[in-house]
């Protein structure tokens, strides 16, 4: 059985978050969305990697190759100029949703 | 983000793939190891730690492809499952081989005979608008489809309100005179607006102008495309060279287009504008109109039926019980294959639900067989999807090799099934000619691949549950689809075997009809008896006595040949269309206001002995019966009967007319010959002494003791002999006729084919029979093995198989008998002396379906029974 996936498509919203910080690895990435949002939310690999390969296509970030602190290769992802945009419009689409369901909530019962 | 940036990415990663999956797995690998030292960190042990890695990673083969699937272009995964469906069924090529044959067998058989459907019944005639021309005849009491007279064609041309035109056309063999004398040609006569009502214009030169039909105007003459290709050598030169036809000069004034044909006037090298006739109980003509916009065929009839009463009343000598019919000009031209070609269509369509119902059930054991191999990829990772679409495309794959390899047949059996047809019955129907892979054709074979594909693709689909996958690693998985299986197999099985049934039914029935059809009692002995045309020049023998002194040479000269026995002539041969007819009275009878009218022959007296007919009452006509005797007649059976019930018409007096002075004397009654073609009702007809009524063209039929088709050559140059200028033509033997005859012709054509596809439609059903008997038996080895290791004896195993086999035969055979029945009484048209449902032909196919099919399951029944318990409760 899988795990509950997030919502669909907020993935690669929070993924181009994360980058805006600093440029991070896969395994980097799934830890720090863990930690930021204390634990509740959990990258499978299965959705992450796919998820980078098509933020990859589409251009908003860029992967190389670097040596971690630690002497191993890995491949780090930086956030482009166009997926600072796309970031924005996500973000400002996400908040619209939310509070377009925020209001159905609040009604009377 | 445009998809053009997004496209050459993709393609730019499809050529550095390699890199792109070894960077992957080393991502991932990273992954994994940086997880497993988290985990240390946190105080696990590093064993656990590594396992807890790999599993929270996850399946990487499917993350494998799903990363995959994101950057690779969509067919790639179809190229995929094509290359890894041709593995599987190169390692099982039976499965393969079979499948993909029996595919090709139902899609070529269907082609070819849709592609004459096509050519025939779907493609229009080459005409202006065909729908809305049509044929005109007039009815009489002998028959519906006789000629007109040119008189009553103008007359119902002046009259009618409802044709924009109306025109007639007259076939015609012309006597053309060569270097070497006379020779018989093919054409036509036509009025002068015939081919502007068709629609049809010359390519070359002009038409005829409206008059050019005026007794005063030039005779004028148009050729076929052929005869400009093949006697002019297509030279433009020809336009106003001249040819004797008939003893008349003629100008060419044009050429007619390549496609142009007239069906019912075929084969016409040339046509000739036909000059008046006042003669109005004179017919010879067949009428061509085209409606007026906005008249319906119902309202033209109407019309041209009330034209032909007023005829009638007006002239009562010559139009009396005379009314007008018509047709339309499609159903005239291909009307009678039309039956023929939609039963050869069924037949091919039955054959082709055969066909895709056996290879479903084929692929349906396959996926059976393979589900343990489906449950095993299902654990390693494989989505339900990828696994289903594998199937498809391993069904489209079969379907696509199938069908063309069956349109490369279906091409090869076109050409070979027209090649089939004998040449003057393609004549007769031109619009066979082109008969190939056209648009029409290609687009049907098209879509029937794509059905088949469809129906491949959707055959697995329908056995693959999702839940199922984890069961067919199960025992108790394997057993209970088996059960499921079998019942849904043997539902396929028994449609095959209905199936065939009807297809064995209707050959059998066709069959049978071909042979009641070719033992018919045509009245004569057509056995030994060599037959040729001959025509005498006009100018050389004008007077009757030259004509009867030309044809007493002739009958001397024939006699004398080596083996000739007998030496008959007349003026028409049995068994074609029976055309001449007079009208006649009785004298001494009165009229009663009743137009009689008969065939007519004109036959010596050698005829009766060289055919070997058969004398009811009275005498024959003897050789000396000319000019200088009392005129003499025969009546045959049919018109005995009708015109003089119960009593011997031998003795009694006919006349022509009620005031013609020549009287004839009835010498005797024979029984009937078959006048008409061979599935034609018997006709009245009467004989009369060719010596006394002489005619230029006449058929001179020999009887040999010896080979009659030898006879020909010696028979045509003896004729010569007697005068070279004689046109002598279409030599054939009488059996050659009765089996060359268009009615027979196709009878045995559709018996053949129709016995075709019932013999691979037996061999089909048995099969699937078979296949379906031998797999149950194979899911059952188990429980047979309990039972007989619980006592049970071989008997009882072969009694179970049995049953379960005999319950499918016989539930297949009885739908299928009823099926055949409704079947049947849609052919009946083409059935000749059998009823639809006729027991013993139903009976016997039923006993040969149920004897193949018993025989095929015998087999595993065998097998079944020889089982050794010990081995079978081993058995996995």
């Amino acid at each position: 059985m899988k795990k509950p996936d997030l919502l669909p498509g907020t993935l690669d919203m929070l993924i181009l978050k994360t980058l805006t910080r600093a440029p991070l690895h896969g395994y980097g990435i799934a830890q720090s969305i863990k930690r930021s949002s204390d634990d509740v939310l959990t990258v499978e690999e299965g959705s992450l990697y796919p998820a980078l390969q098509r933020l990859l296509l589409q251009g908003w970030v860029k992967a190389e190759w670097k040596m971690t602190d630690t002497n191993r290769r890995a491949r780090f992802y930086t956030l482009t100029s166009a997926g600072r945009k796309q970031l924005g419009l996500e973000v400002s689409q996400f908040e619209q949703m939310i509070a377009a369901i925020s209001r159905v909530l609040s009604e009377p019962a | 983000m445009n998809l053009f940036t997004l496209f050459t990415r993709k393609l730019s990663i499809l050529f550095r793939r390699n890199r792109f999956r070894s960077e992957l797995d080393e991502e991932m690998a990273f992954h994994r190891e940086q997880a497993e030292k988290d985990l240390v960190a946190s105080g696990m042990a590093p064993e656990q730690a590594q396992v807890a890695a790999s599993r929270q990673l996850g399946n990487t083969t499917h993350l494998r492809e799903q990363s995959h699937g994101i950057i690779a272009f969509r067919w790639e995964t179809v190229v995929q499952d094509l290359s890894f469906a041709m593995r599987q069924l190169r390692r099982n090529p039976g499965f393969g081989i079979t499948a993909t044959l029996i595919v090709a067998l139902g899609i070529a058989s269907s082609v070819s005979i849709f592609a004459f459907v096509d050519a025939a019944l779907i493609k229009p005639l080459p005409y202006k608008n065909p729908n809305r021309l049509v044929h005109l005849y007039e009815s009489i009491s002998l028959g519906p489809r006789f000629h007109l007279s040119y008189p009553d064609y103008q007359d119902w041309k002046r009259e009618n309100k409802v044709f924009s035109s109306l025109e007639v056309y007259e076939p015609f063999g012309f006597m053309m005179k060569t270097a070497d004398g006379l020779r018989q040609t093919d054409g036509a006569r036509v009025s002068a607006g015939f081919f502007r009502t068709l629609g049809v214009n010359p390519i070359l030169g002009r038409d005829f102008y409206d008059g050019e039909d005026d007794p005063k105007a030039a005779r004028t003459v148009l050729l076929s495309y052929s005869t400009w290709q093949r006697r002019y050598g297509g030279n433009s030169k020809a336009m106003g060279q001249a040819v004797v036809l008939d003893g008349d000069t003629y100008t060419v004034i044009g050429v007619l287009p390549r496609e142009f044909s007239f069906a019912p006037a075929e084969p016409a090298d040339f046509w000739a504008i036909l000059k008046p006739g006042t003669c109005r109980s004179c017919h010879g003509l067949f009428g061509v109109a085209r409606l007026k916009d906005g008249v319906t065929f119902a309202e033209a009839f109407a019309d041209i039926k009330t034209i032909a009463q007023n005829l009638a009343k007006q002239y009562p000598d010559s139009n009396r019980d005379q009314a007008a019919y018509m047709l339309p000009l499609t159903e005239v031209i291909v009307g009678d294959i039309q039956p023929i070609l939609l039963v050869l269509l069924s037949g091919a369509g039955l054959l082709l639900l055969i066909a895709g119902v056996n290879v479903a059930n084929l692929l349906l054991v396959r996926v059976e067989s393979r589900k343990g191999e489906i449950a095993m990829r299902g654990a390693l990772g494989a989505s339900a999807r990828r696994l289903v679409t594998q199937f498809i495309t391993e069904g489209m794959l079969l379907a696509a090799v199938g069908s063309a390899i069956g349109i490369l047949v279906a091409q090869e059996s076109m050409r070979a099934l027209a090649l089939l047809i004998p040449k003057d019955m393609m004549a007769s129907m031109p619009y066979l000619q082109g008969v190939g892979l056209n648009g029409h054709v290609l687009l049907f074979a098209c879509t029937l691949a794509l059905l088949t594909g469809i129906l491949f693709a959707l055959t697995p689909i329908v056995r693959f549950r999702r839940a199922e996958i984890g069961e067919g690693l199960s025992e108790r998985g394997r057993a209970s689809s088996g059960v499921t299986w079998r019942r849904f197999g043997a539902n396929l099985v028994v449609i095959e075997l209905a199936t065939a049934t009807v297809l064995l039914a209707g050959a059998g029935l066709l069959v049978k009809s071909l042979y009641r059809l070719l033992h018919t009692d045509i009245g004569i002995e057509p056995d030994h008896i060599a037959t040729v045309h001959v025509q005498m020049p006009p100018e050389k023998y004008g007077k009757p006595e030259q004509k009867v002194a030309l044809v007493r040479e002739v009958v001397k000269k024939v006699t004398a040949l080596p083996g000739v026995k007998a030496v008959g002539i007349t003026q028409k041969m049995p068994i074609e269309d029976a055309d001449w007819t007079s009208g006649f009275v009785i004298i001494g009878r009165p009229d009663n206001g009743q137009h009689k009218e008969v065939a007519i022959r004109f036959v010596s007296a050698g005829y009766w002995t060289t055919l070997k007919t058969r004398l009811a009452s009275g005498r024959y006509s003897t050789d000396n019966e000319d000019a200088s005797k009392p005129d003499v007649v025969l009546l045959n059976q049919t018109m005995a009967r009708l015109y003089f019930p119960g009593e011997d018409p031998v003795g009694k007096q006919l006349g022509f007319s009620a005031d013609a002075k020549q009287r004839m004397l009835i010498v005797g009654v024979i029984n009937d010959i078959q006048e008409g073609q061979l599935d034609s009702a018997p006709r009245s007809a009467m004989y009369l002494p060719f010596y006394q009524n002489p005619f230029a063209g006449f058929v001179v039929l020999a009887r040999t003791a010896q080979d009659d088709r030898g006879l020909l050559r010696a028979l045509t140059s003896s004729i010569a002999s007697v005068d070279r200028g004689l046109a002598i033509y279409n030599p054939m033997t009488m059996e050659q006729k009765i089996h060359d005859a268009p009615s027979t012709y196709l009878h045995r054509s559709s018996a053949w084919l129709v016995g075709g596809f019932a013999a691979s439609a037996l061999l089909l059903g048995v099969v699937g029979l078979y296949g379906v008997i031998a797999y149950s038996v194979s899911q059952r080895t188990r429980e047979i093995g309990v039972r007989m290791a619980l006592g049970a004896e071989r008997a009882s195993v072969y009694r179970l198989v049995l049953t379960e086999a005999g319950r499918l035969i016989v539930i297949g055979v009885v739908a299928g008998l009823a099926l055949s029945v409704g079947a049947a009484v849609l052919i009946r048209k083409m059935l000749f002396g059998v009823n639809a449902w006729d027991a013993p032909t139903l009976g016997g196919v039923a006993f040969i379906l149920a004897l193949f099919a018993l025989l095929a399951s015998f087999l595993p029944a065998r097998r079944a029974a020889s089982v050794s318990p010990a081995e079978a409760l081993r058995t996995e």
